[in-house]
Protein backbone atom coordinates (compact mmCIF):
# COMPACT_ATOMS: atom_id res chain seq x y z
CA UNK A 1 0.00 0.00 0.00
CA UNK A 2 1.25 3.61 -1.15
CA UNK A 3 -0.34 6.81 -1.49
CA UNK A 4 0.44 8.60 -4.72
CA UNK A 5 -0.86 12.46 -5.63
CA UNK A 6 -0.26 14.83 -8.06
CA UNK A 7 -1.71 18.78 -9.17
CA UNK A 8 -1.12 20.34 -12.15
CA UNK A 9 -2.43 23.85 -12.08
CA UNK A 10 -3.93 25.25 -15.49
CA UNK A 11 -4.57 28.74 -13.42
CA UNK A 12 -0.89 30.65 -13.47
CA UNK A 13 -2.19 32.39 -10.66
CA UNK A 14 -1.88 29.99 -8.32
CA UNK A 15 1.17 29.22 -9.24
CA UNK A 16 3.04 30.76 -6.41
CA UNK A 17 0.72 28.40 -3.91
CA UNK A 18 1.31 25.12 -5.02
CA UNK A 19 3.70 24.02 -2.45
CA UNK A 20 0.63 25.47 -0.06
CA UNK A 21 -2.17 23.45 -1.99
CA UNK A 22 -0.06 20.16 -1.93
CA UNK A 23 0.61 20.00 1.92
CA UNK A 24 -2.78 18.44 2.59
CA UNK A 25 -2.92 16.47 -0.29
CA UNK A 26 0.04 14.40 0.38
CA UNK A 27 -0.30 14.77 4.52
CA UNK A 28 -4.01 12.61 3.73
CA UNK A 29 -1.93 9.99 2.83
CA UNK A 30 0.20 9.25 5.47
CA UNK A 31 -1.52 6.11 6.79
CA UNK A 32 -1.32 5.02 2.94
CA UNK A 33 2.46 5.08 3.52
CA UNK A 34 4.18 6.14 6.70
CA UNK A 35 7.85 5.12 5.55
CA UNK A 36 9.04 7.24 3.19
CA UNK A 37 7.96 9.94 1.30
CA UNK A 38 8.95 12.65 -1.48
CA UNK A 39 8.19 14.60 -4.18
CA UNK A 40 8.72 16.30 -7.28
CA UNK A 41 8.51 19.61 -8.31
CA UNK A 42 8.75 21.47 -11.73
CA UNK A 43 9.64 25.13 -10.62
CA UNK A 44 12.27 27.43 -11.59
CA UNK A 45 13.60 26.20 -15.34
CA UNK A 46 17.02 27.02 -15.84
CA UNK A 47 18.44 27.95 -19.19
CA UNK A 48 18.94 25.77 -22.54
CA UNK A 49 22.26 25.40 -22.06
CA UNK A 50 22.43 24.43 -18.47
CA UNK A 51 21.19 21.13 -16.72
CA UNK A 52 19.85 21.13 -13.41
CA UNK A 53 20.63 18.21 -10.65
CA UNK A 54 18.96 16.82 -7.53
CA UNK A 55 21.57 15.44 -5.60
CA UNK A 56 21.35 13.69 -2.52
CA UNK A 57 23.67 12.21 0.89
CA UNK A 58 23.13 10.65 3.61
CA UNK A 59 24.81 12.95 5.59
CA UNK A 60 22.97 16.09 6.04
CA UNK A 61 26.46 17.95 6.78
CA UNK A 62 27.81 16.86 3.22
CA UNK A 63 30.11 19.69 1.91
CA UNK A 64 28.66 20.33 -1.02
CA UNK A 65 30.70 23.90 -1.61
CA UNK A 66 33.44 20.96 -2.35
CA UNK A 67 31.07 19.61 -5.11
CA UNK A 68 31.10 23.13 -6.81
CA UNK A 69 33.68 24.25 -6.72
CA UNK A 70 35.71 20.66 -7.67
CA UNK A 71 32.69 20.77 -10.61
CA UNK A 72 34.15 23.93 -11.71
CA UNK A 73 37.49 23.59 -11.86
CA UNK A 74 37.49 20.02 -12.89
CA UNK A 75 35.42 20.85 -15.87
CA UNK A 76 35.83 24.60 -16.51
CA UNK A 77 31.97 25.58 -16.15
CA UNK A 78 29.66 27.01 -14.01
CA UNK A 79 28.12 25.81 -10.88
CA UNK A 80 25.81 26.81 -8.02
CA UNK A 81 24.82 24.86 -5.50
CA UNK A 82 21.52 25.44 -3.27
CA UNK A 83 21.05 23.05 0.09
CA UNK A 84 18.07 22.13 0.55
CA UNK A 85 17.94 19.37 3.56
CA UNK A 86 20.40 16.99 2.94
CA UNK A 87 19.62 17.52 -1.04
CA UNK A 88 20.89 19.96 -2.90
CA UNK A 89 19.97 21.78 -6.45
CA UNK A 90 22.72 22.01 -8.82
CA UNK A 91 22.91 24.01 -11.90
CA UNK A 92 25.72 24.06 -14.23
CA UNK A 93 26.20 24.61 -17.90
CA UNK A 94 28.44 21.49 -18.16
CA UNK A 95 27.68 18.44 -20.38
CA UNK A 96 25.35 16.29 -18.57
CA UNK A 97 27.27 12.79 -18.89
CA UNK A 98 30.18 14.62 -17.87
CA UNK A 99 29.19 16.06 -14.34
CA UNK A 100 27.38 12.88 -14.27
CA UNK A 101 31.11 10.70 -14.47
CA UNK A 102 32.59 13.38 -12.15
CA UNK A 103 30.29 12.82 -9.19
CA UNK A 104 30.61 8.96 -9.98
CA UNK A 105 34.17 9.24 -9.55
CA UNK A 106 34.99 11.86 -7.23
CA UNK A 107 31.66 11.80 -4.77
CA UNK A 108 30.34 8.35 -4.81
CA UNK A 109 28.11 8.45 -1.77
CA UNK A 110 26.11 11.85 -3.90
CA UNK A 111 23.32 10.52 -5.31
CA UNK A 112 21.25 11.93 -8.70
CA UNK A 113 18.10 11.69 -7.65
CA UNK A 114 16.64 13.66 -10.98
CA UNK A 115 17.74 15.82 -13.86
CA UNK A 116 16.77 18.20 -16.49
CA UNK A 117 15.40 21.92 -16.78
CA UNK A 118 12.66 22.12 -14.42
CA UNK A 119 12.14 19.12 -12.25
CA UNK A 120 13.60 18.90 -8.78
CA UNK A 121 13.19 15.83 -6.73
CA UNK A 122 12.88 15.57 -2.69
CA UNK A 123 13.04 11.89 -0.60
CA UNK A 124 13.41 11.53 2.58
CA UNK A 125 12.47 8.45 5.23
CA UNK A 126 10.13 9.95 7.69
CA UNK A 127 6.38 10.74 7.52
CA UNK A 128 5.51 12.94 4.82
CA UNK A 129 4.23 15.87 7.41
CA UNK A 130 8.15 15.78 8.37
CA UNK A 131 9.67 15.43 5.39
CA UNK A 132 7.63 18.12 3.67
CA UNK A 133 8.91 20.33 6.07
CA UNK A 134 12.30 19.12 6.08
CA UNK A 135 12.31 20.42 2.22
CA UNK A 136 10.80 23.84 2.75
CA UNK A 137 8.21 22.88 0.53
CA UNK A 138 5.29 24.93 2.00
CA UNK A 139 6.23 27.88 0.54
CA UNK A 140 7.14 26.39 -2.96
CA UNK A 141 5.88 27.93 -6.13
CA UNK A 142 6.06 25.62 -9.62
CA UNK A 143 3.60 24.36 -12.31
CA UNK A 144 3.00 20.94 -10.79
CA UNK A 145 4.13 18.52 -8.17
CA UNK A 146 3.62 14.82 -8.03
CA UNK A 147 4.32 13.15 -4.55
CA UNK A 148 4.74 9.96 -3.04
CA UNK A 149 3.83 7.95 0.42
CA UNK A 150 5.46 4.29 0.80
CA UNK A 151 4.53 1.80 2.81
CA UNK A 152 7.68 -0.66 1.51
CA UNK A 153 6.70 -4.05 0.36
CA UNK A 154 9.27 -5.01 -2.02
CA UNK A 155 12.53 -3.61 -0.82
CA UNK A 156 14.20 -1.77 2.36
CA UNK A 157 12.87 1.31 3.58
CA UNK A 158 16.13 3.47 2.69
CA UNK A 159 16.03 7.10 1.07
CA UNK A 160 17.76 5.48 -2.50
CA UNK A 161 14.22 3.10 -2.16
CA UNK A 162 11.96 6.23 -1.61
CA UNK A 163 9.84 7.22 -4.53
CA UNK A 164 9.81 9.66 -7.25
CA UNK A 165 12.33 7.54 -9.40
CA UNK A 166 13.71 9.53 -12.63
CA UNK A 167 13.24 8.09 -16.10
CA UNK A 168 14.92 10.84 -17.87
CA UNK A 169 15.29 14.42 -18.13
CA UNK A 170 12.47 16.24 -16.38
CA UNK A 171 10.56 12.99 -16.16
CA UNK A 172 10.38 10.65 -12.83
CA UNK A 173 7.83 8.01 -11.92
CA UNK A 174 5.43 7.32 -8.74
CA UNK A 175 4.12 3.61 -8.63
CA UNK A 176 1.63 2.11 -5.81
CA UNK A 177 1.70 -1.32 -6.27
CA UNK A 178 4.03 -4.18 -7.19
CA UNK A 179 5.83 -5.97 -9.89
CA UNK A 180 6.18 -9.81 -9.71
CA UNK A 181 8.47 -9.84 -12.65
CA UNK A 182 11.08 -7.21 -11.89
CA UNK A 183 14.24 -9.42 -10.83
CA UNK A 184 14.27 -10.90 -14.45
CA UNK A 185 13.41 -7.52 -16.03
CA UNK A 186 16.36 -5.76 -14.57
CA UNK A 187 18.71 -8.21 -15.35
CA UNK A 188 17.59 -7.75 -18.92
CA UNK A 189 17.96 -3.90 -18.42
CA UNK A 190 21.36 -4.53 -17.51
CA UNK A 191 21.91 -6.32 -20.30
CA UNK A 192 21.02 -2.91 -22.12
CA UNK A 193 23.69 -0.71 -19.99
CA UNK A 194 21.49 0.14 -17.31
CA UNK A 195 22.29 0.84 -14.04
CA UNK A 196 20.45 -0.03 -10.83
CA UNK A 197 21.03 1.71 -6.86
CA UNK A 198 18.44 -0.59 -5.30
CA UNK A 199 16.60 -3.62 -5.12
CA UNK A 200 13.45 -1.76 -5.55
CA UNK A 201 11.00 -2.83 -7.94
CA UNK A 202 10.04 0.81 -8.91
CA UNK A 203 13.23 1.99 -9.84
CA UNK A 204 12.98 -1.55 -12.36
CA UNK A 205 9.71 0.24 -14.47
CA UNK A 206 11.62 3.32 -13.97
CA UNK A 207 14.59 1.79 -15.82
CA UNK A 208 12.13 0.44 -18.64
CA UNK A 209 10.72 3.67 -18.91
CA UNK A 210 14.13 5.52 -19.29
CA UNK A 211 15.37 3.16 -21.68
CA UNK A 212 12.15 2.73 -23.76
CA UNK A 213 12.21 6.74 -23.93
CA UNK A 214 16.17 6.58 -24.93
CA UNK A 215 15.51 4.23 -27.92
CA UNK A 216 13.18 7.06 -28.87
CA UNK A 217 9.80 5.95 -27.72
CA UNK A 218 7.47 8.56 -26.91
CA UNK A 219 6.01 8.60 -23.34
CA UNK A 220 2.76 7.53 -24.76
CA UNK A 221 4.40 4.60 -26.48
CA UNK A 222 6.98 3.60 -23.38
CA UNK A 223 3.34 3.52 -21.10
CA UNK A 224 1.94 1.38 -23.25
CA UNK A 225 5.06 -1.11 -24.16
CA UNK A 226 5.22 -1.22 -20.20
CA UNK A 227 1.48 -2.41 -20.24
CA UNK A 228 2.69 -5.32 -22.15
CA UNK A 229 6.39 -5.90 -20.15
CA UNK A 230 5.69 -5.13 -16.80
CA UNK A 231 3.74 -7.55 -14.48
CA UNK A 232 2.21 -6.90 -11.24
CA UNK A 233 -0.23 -4.46 -9.61
CA UNK A 234 0.43 -1.08 -10.40
CA UNK A 235 -0.70 2.65 -10.87
CA UNK A 236 1.78 5.07 -12.36
CA UNK A 237 1.92 8.50 -12.01
CA UNK A 238 4.78 10.22 -14.41
CA UNK A 239 5.58 13.46 -14.18
CA UNK A 240 7.01 15.47 -17.40
CA UNK A 241 8.47 18.66 -17.98
CA UNK A 242 4.77 19.88 -18.79
CA UNK A 243 2.38 17.84 -17.12
CA UNK A 244 1.86 14.48 -15.63
CA UNK A 245 0.66 11.04 -17.46
CA UNK A 246 -1.51 8.50 -15.79
CA UNK A 247 -1.53 4.33 -16.28
CA UNK A 248 -3.17 1.89 -14.19
CA UNK A 249 -2.44 -2.28 -14.56
CA UNK A 250 -5.26 -3.94 -16.44
CA UNK A 251 -6.89 -5.52 -14.38
CA UNK A 252 -6.72 -1.92 -11.76
CA UNK A 253 -6.77 -3.03 -8.25
CA UNK A 254 -4.70 -0.18 -7.00
CA UNK A 255 -6.91 2.92 -6.56
CA UNK A 256 -6.82 5.63 -8.42
CA UNK A 257 -9.11 8.73 -8.63
CA UNK A 258 -9.05 11.99 -11.01
CA UNK A 259 -10.47 15.12 -11.05
CA UNK A 260 -10.11 18.33 -12.73
CA UNK A 261 -11.63 22.31 -12.82
CA UNK A 262 -11.41 25.13 -14.51
CA UNK A 263 -7.98 25.88 -12.37
CA UNK A 264 -6.19 22.73 -11.64
CA UNK A 265 -6.12 18.52 -12.32
CA UNK A 266 -5.51 16.30 -9.72
CA UNK A 267 -4.52 12.66 -9.35
CA UNK A 268 -4.82 11.14 -5.97
CA UNK A 269 -4.88 7.53 -4.63
CA UNK A 270 -7.98 8.47 -2.74
CA UNK A 271 -10.28 11.16 -3.41
CA UNK A 272 -9.88 12.22 0.64
CA UNK A 273 -6.44 13.60 -0.59
CA UNK A 274 -8.08 16.20 -3.08
CA UNK A 275 -11.20 17.02 -0.97
CA UNK A 276 -8.60 19.62 0.51
CA UNK A 277 -8.29 21.13 -2.83
CA UNK A 278 -10.44 24.58 -3.23
CA UNK A 279 -13.51 23.76 -5.58
CA UNK A 280 -12.93 20.07 -5.23
CA UNK A 281 -16.61 19.96 -4.44
CA UNK A 282 -17.80 21.11 -8.01
CA UNK A 283 -14.96 19.30 -9.60
CA UNK A 284 -15.40 16.64 -12.07
CA UNK A 285 -14.27 13.57 -10.81
CA UNK A 286 -13.37 10.22 -12.46
CA UNK A 287 -11.57 7.12 -12.21
CA UNK A 288 -9.28 5.89 -14.78
CA UNK A 289 -9.75 3.16 -16.82
CA UNK A 290 -7.61 0.14 -16.42
CA UNK A 291 -4.68 0.07 -19.36
CA UNK A 292 -5.65 3.31 -20.32
CA UNK A 293 -3.08 6.23 -20.91
CA UNK A 294 -3.97 9.75 -19.11
CA UNK A 295 -1.93 12.77 -19.82
CA UNK A 296 -2.02 16.27 -19.13
CA UNK A 297 0.26 19.16 -21.06
CA UNK A 298 0.77 17.44 -24.28
CA UNK A 299 4.12 15.81 -23.63
CA UNK A 300 3.19 12.36 -24.60
CA UNK B 1 -32.88 16.88 10.77
CA UNK B 2 -29.63 16.85 13.30
CA UNK B 3 -26.93 18.27 11.61
CA UNK B 4 -23.49 16.73 12.15
CA UNK B 5 -20.26 18.09 10.70
CA UNK B 6 -17.62 15.97 10.15
CA UNK B 7 -14.81 18.25 10.05
CA UNK B 8 -15.64 18.97 13.57
CA UNK B 9 -16.54 15.53 14.98
CA UNK B 10 -14.50 13.08 12.60
CA UNK B 11 -15.37 9.99 11.48
CA UNK B 12 -15.57 8.34 14.88
CA UNK B 13 -17.17 10.95 16.93
CA UNK B 14 -20.23 11.00 14.19
CA UNK B 15 -20.40 7.57 14.05
CA UNK B 16 -20.66 7.05 17.51
CA UNK B 17 -23.00 9.86 17.59
CA UNK B 18 -25.33 7.43 15.36
CA UNK B 19 -24.54 4.30 17.29
CA UNK B 20 -25.29 5.39 20.61
CA UNK B 21 -29.44 6.66 19.73
CA UNK B 22 -32.20 4.33 20.72
CA UNK B 23 -33.32 1.84 18.72
CA UNK B 24 -37.01 3.89 19.34
CA UNK B 25 -35.49 7.40 19.24
CA UNK B 26 -37.50 10.10 17.50
CA UNK B 27 -34.65 12.00 16.40
CA UNK B 28 -34.41 9.37 13.16
CA UNK B 29 -33.49 12.53 10.01
CA UNK B 30 -29.26 13.30 10.54
CA UNK B 31 -27.40 15.56 8.35
CA UNK B 32 -23.39 15.20 7.43
CA UNK B 33 -21.95 17.73 6.11
CA UNK B 34 -17.79 17.78 5.04
CA UNK B 35 -17.74 14.28 4.28
CA UNK B 36 -14.00 15.32 2.84
CA UNK B 37 -14.04 11.45 1.30
CA UNK B 38 -13.22 10.26 4.41
CA UNK B 39 -13.72 6.78 4.86
CA UNK B 40 -15.98 3.84 6.82
CA UNK B 41 -18.95 6.90 7.26
CA UNK B 42 -22.16 6.23 8.40
CA UNK B 43 -21.26 2.37 8.11
CA UNK B 44 -22.22 -0.15 10.89
CA UNK B 45 -25.47 1.80 11.29
CA UNK B 46 -28.26 -0.54 13.24
CA UNK B 47 -31.70 0.93 13.19
CA UNK B 48 -34.16 3.08 11.35
CA UNK B 49 -32.52 5.93 10.75
CA UNK B 50 -32.19 8.47 7.51
CA UNK B 51 -29.09 10.27 7.35
CA UNK B 52 -27.94 12.14 4.13
CA UNK B 53 -24.66 13.06 3.34
CA UNK B 54 -23.74 16.16 1.94
CA UNK B 55 -20.69 15.63 -0.25
CA UNK B 56 -18.50 13.24 -1.84
CA UNK B 57 -17.58 10.06 1.32
CA UNK B 58 -14.09 7.65 0.85
CA UNK B 59 -14.13 4.03 0.85
CA UNK B 60 -16.45 1.46 3.08
CA UNK B 61 -19.36 3.77 3.14
CA UNK B 62 -22.76 2.57 4.71
CA UNK B 63 -20.92 -0.72 5.22
CA UNK B 64 -23.19 -3.21 7.28
CA UNK B 65 -25.98 -1.04 7.31
CA UNK B 66 -28.96 -3.15 8.49
CA UNK B 67 -32.28 -1.55 8.64
CA UNK B 68 -31.21 2.25 7.89
CA UNK B 69 -31.57 4.68 4.87
CA UNK B 70 -28.45 6.32 3.79
CA UNK B 71 -28.53 8.96 0.48
CA UNK B 72 -25.22 10.29 -0.54
CA UNK B 73 -25.10 13.58 -2.49
CA UNK B 74 -22.35 12.99 -4.36
CA UNK B 75 -19.62 10.11 -5.35
CA UNK B 76 -18.54 7.39 -3.69
CA UNK B 77 -14.95 5.65 -3.23
CA UNK B 78 -14.22 1.67 -2.65
CA UNK B 79 -16.71 -0.71 -1.03
CA UNK B 80 -19.55 1.50 -0.53
CA UNK B 81 -22.36 -0.59 1.11
CA UNK B 82 -20.18 -3.39 1.50
CA UNK B 83 -21.84 -6.35 3.13
CA UNK B 84 -25.25 -4.34 3.57
CA UNK B 85 -27.77 -6.44 5.77
CA UNK B 86 -30.93 -4.51 4.89
CA UNK B 87 -32.25 -0.71 4.51
CA UNK B 88 -30.91 1.54 1.64
CA UNK B 89 -28.33 2.98 0.49
CA UNK B 90 -28.36 5.39 -2.34
CA UNK B 91 -25.64 7.06 -4.21
CA UNK B 92 -26.27 10.08 -6.35
CA UNK B 93 -23.54 10.16 -8.10
CA UNK B 94 -20.80 7.34 -9.15
CA UNK B 95 -18.92 5.04 -7.16
CA UNK B 96 -16.01 3.31 -7.09
CA UNK B 97 -14.86 -0.42 -7.39
CA UNK B 98 -16.48 -3.04 -5.45
CA UNK B 99 -19.68 -1.57 -4.88
CA UNK B 100 -21.72 -4.00 -2.90
CA UNK B 101 -19.34 -6.20 -2.20
CA UNK B 102 -20.46 -9.46 -0.55
CA UNK B 103 -23.97 -7.59 0.61
CA UNK B 104 -26.61 -9.54 2.18
CA UNK B 105 -29.55 -7.91 1.85
CA UNK B 106 -31.16 -4.76 1.54
CA UNK B 107 -30.97 -2.36 -1.35
CA UNK B 108 -27.94 -0.39 -3.15
CA UNK B 109 -29.03 2.41 -5.67
CA UNK B 110 -26.24 4.29 -7.59
CA UNK B 111 -27.91 7.30 -9.97
CA UNK B 112 -24.32 7.48 -11.56
CA UNK B 113 -21.69 4.97 -12.89
CA UNK B 114 -20.27 2.34 -10.72
CA UNK B 115 -16.32 1.20 -11.25
CA UNK B 116 -14.77 -2.75 -11.76
CA UNK B 117 -16.23 -5.21 -9.46
CA UNK B 118 -19.76 -3.97 -8.67
CA UNK B 119 -21.50 -7.00 -6.69
CA UNK B 120 -18.63 -9.31 -6.11
CA UNK B 121 -19.08 -11.49 -4.07
CA UNK B 122 -23.06 -10.23 -3.39
CA UNK B 123 -25.07 -12.72 -1.01
CA UNK B 124 -28.74 -11.50 -1.81
CA UNK B 125 -28.43 -7.65 -1.98
CA UNK B 126 -30.17 -6.05 -5.20
CA UNK B 127 -27.91 -2.80 -6.59
CA UNK B 128 -29.22 -0.83 -9.02
CA UNK B 129 -27.42 1.38 -11.12
CA UNK B 130 -28.37 3.62 -13.20
CA UNK B 131 -24.74 3.90 -15.66
CA UNK B 132 -22.41 1.29 -16.60
CA UNK B 133 -20.48 -0.94 -14.53
CA UNK B 134 -16.79 -1.64 -14.83
CA UNK B 135 -14.85 -5.22 -15.05
CA UNK B 136 -15.29 -7.96 -13.04
CA UNK B 137 -18.55 -6.74 -11.89
CA UNK B 138 -20.97 -9.57 -10.04
CA UNK B 139 -17.71 -11.55 -10.03
CA UNK B 140 -18.67 -14.95 -8.09
CA UNK B 141 -22.35 -13.65 -7.42
CA UNK B 142 -24.29 -15.84 -5.22
CA UNK B 143 -27.99 -14.10 -4.82
CA UNK B 144 -29.60 -11.60 -5.06
CA UNK B 145 -30.17 -8.94 -8.32
CA UNK B 146 -27.75 -6.56 -10.09
CA UNK B 147 -29.73 -4.30 -12.34
CA UNK B 148 -27.20 -2.15 -14.75
CA UNK B 149 -29.08 0.50 -16.88
CA UNK B 150 -26.34 1.07 -18.86
CA UNK B 151 -23.50 -1.33 -19.85
CA UNK B 152 -21.56 -3.26 -18.34
CA UNK B 153 -17.57 -4.43 -18.78
CA UNK B 154 -15.49 -7.43 -19.16
CA UNK B 155 -15.96 -10.44 -17.74
CA UNK B 156 -19.43 -10.29 -16.41
CA UNK B 157 -20.82 -12.80 -13.82
CA UNK B 158 -17.83 -14.87 -13.93
CA UNK B 159 -18.14 -17.62 -11.45
CA UNK B 160 -21.35 -16.87 -10.51
CA UNK B 161 -24.07 -18.74 -8.38
CA UNK B 162 -27.27 -17.89 -8.20
CA UNK B 163 -27.41 -14.27 -8.39
CA UNK B 164 -29.62 -12.57 -11.26
CA UNK B 165 -27.87 -9.93 -13.62
CA UNK B 166 -30.22 -7.52 -15.95
CA UNK B 167 -28.59 -5.16 -18.19
CA UNK B 168 -29.87 -2.53 -20.77
CA UNK B 169 -26.55 -1.74 -22.56
CA UNK B 170 -23.96 -3.16 -23.77
CA UNK B 171 -21.62 -6.21 -22.09
CA UNK B 172 -18.03 -6.05 -23.22
CA UNK B 173 -17.67 -10.02 -22.60
CA UNK B 174 -19.23 -12.45 -20.26
CA UNK B 175 -17.14 -14.21 -17.86
CA UNK B 176 -16.81 -17.86 -17.07
CA UNK B 177 -20.08 -19.71 -16.52
CA UNK B 178 -22.15 -17.00 -16.65
CA UNK B 179 -24.53 -17.23 -19.64
CA UNK B 180 -27.55 -15.21 -21.38
CA UNK B 181 -30.85 -16.48 -20.07
CA UNK B 182 -34.66 -15.86 -21.00
CA UNK B 183 -36.47 -13.26 -19.46
CA UNK B 184 -39.82 -14.21 -18.10
CA UNK B 185 -42.86 -12.77 -16.56
CA UNK B 186 -41.18 -13.11 -12.86
CA UNK B 187 -38.02 -11.71 -14.04
CA UNK B 188 -40.20 -8.61 -15.63
CA UNK B 189 -41.97 -8.02 -12.51
CA UNK B 190 -38.86 -8.43 -10.19
CA UNK B 191 -36.81 -6.23 -12.72
CA UNK B 192 -39.87 -3.53 -12.84
CA UNK B 193 -40.03 -3.68 -8.94
CA UNK B 194 -36.52 -2.74 -8.57
CA UNK B 195 -36.57 0.01 -11.63
CA UNK B 196 -39.60 1.49 -9.43
CA UNK B 197 -37.67 1.53 -6.29
CA UNK B 198 -34.67 3.49 -7.31
CA UNK B 199 -37.50 5.72 -8.94
CA UNK B 200 -36.41 4.87 -12.93
CA UNK B 201 -38.41 5.24 -15.89
CA UNK B 202 -36.25 2.56 -17.82
CA UNK B 203 -38.69 -0.40 -19.59
CA UNK B 204 -37.75 -3.80 -18.17
CA UNK B 205 -38.27 -5.50 -21.58
CA UNK B 206 -35.73 -3.56 -22.61
CA UNK B 207 -32.79 -5.49 -20.53
CA UNK B 208 -31.17 -9.14 -20.75
CA UNK B 209 -30.77 -11.68 -18.54
CA UNK B 210 -27.84 -12.93 -17.57
CA UNK B 211 -27.64 -15.63 -15.00
CA UNK B 212 -25.31 -19.00 -13.67
CA UNK B 213 -25.31 -21.96 -16.42
CA UNK B 214 -24.29 -24.33 -13.54
CA UNK B 215 -21.82 -26.20 -14.69
CA UNK B 216 -18.44 -24.80 -12.72
CA UNK B 217 -19.86 -24.79 -9.50
CA UNK B 218 -21.09 -28.05 -8.95
CA UNK B 219 -18.16 -31.32 -9.42
CA UNK B 220 -18.90 -32.88 -12.79
CA UNK B 221 -17.32 -36.38 -13.16
CA UNK B 222 -16.72 -36.10 -16.93
CA UNK B 223 -14.24 -33.05 -15.88
CA UNK B 224 -12.56 -35.28 -13.04
CA UNK B 225 -9.51 -34.81 -15.97
CA UNK B 226 -9.45 -31.55 -15.63
CA UNK B 227 -9.14 -30.88 -11.73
Amino acid sequence: MCGIVGLYLKNPKLQPKLGAMFKPMIIEMTNRGPDSAGVAIYRNPVKKNQVKFSLAHDDAGYDWKKVETGLEKALKCDATIKKIGNHCILVTNAKENAAVKWLDAHHPDVRVVGSGHTIEIFKEVGLPANVYDKFDLDEAKGTHIIGHTRMATESAVTTAGSHPFATGADLCLVHNGSLSNHNRLRENLRREGMEFQTENDTEVAAAYMTWKLRGGATLKEALEDGIEDLDGFYTFLVGTADGFAVVRDPIACKHAVMAETDDWVAMATEYRAIAHLPGADDAKIWEPEPATIYTWGGHA
Amino acid sequence: MNELDLKTEGVTGINQRLYGLPKNTNERHWAIRNPMGQHAIACGLDGPLHVEVHGHVGFYCGGMNKDAELVVHGHAGVGVAENLMSGLVWIKGNASESAGATGNGGLLIIDGDASSRCGISMKGIDIVVGGSVGHMSAFMAQRGNLVVCGDAGDALGDSIYEARLYVKGKVASLGADCVEKDMREEHLADLARLLDRAQRTDNPKNFRRYGSARKLYNFNVDHADAY
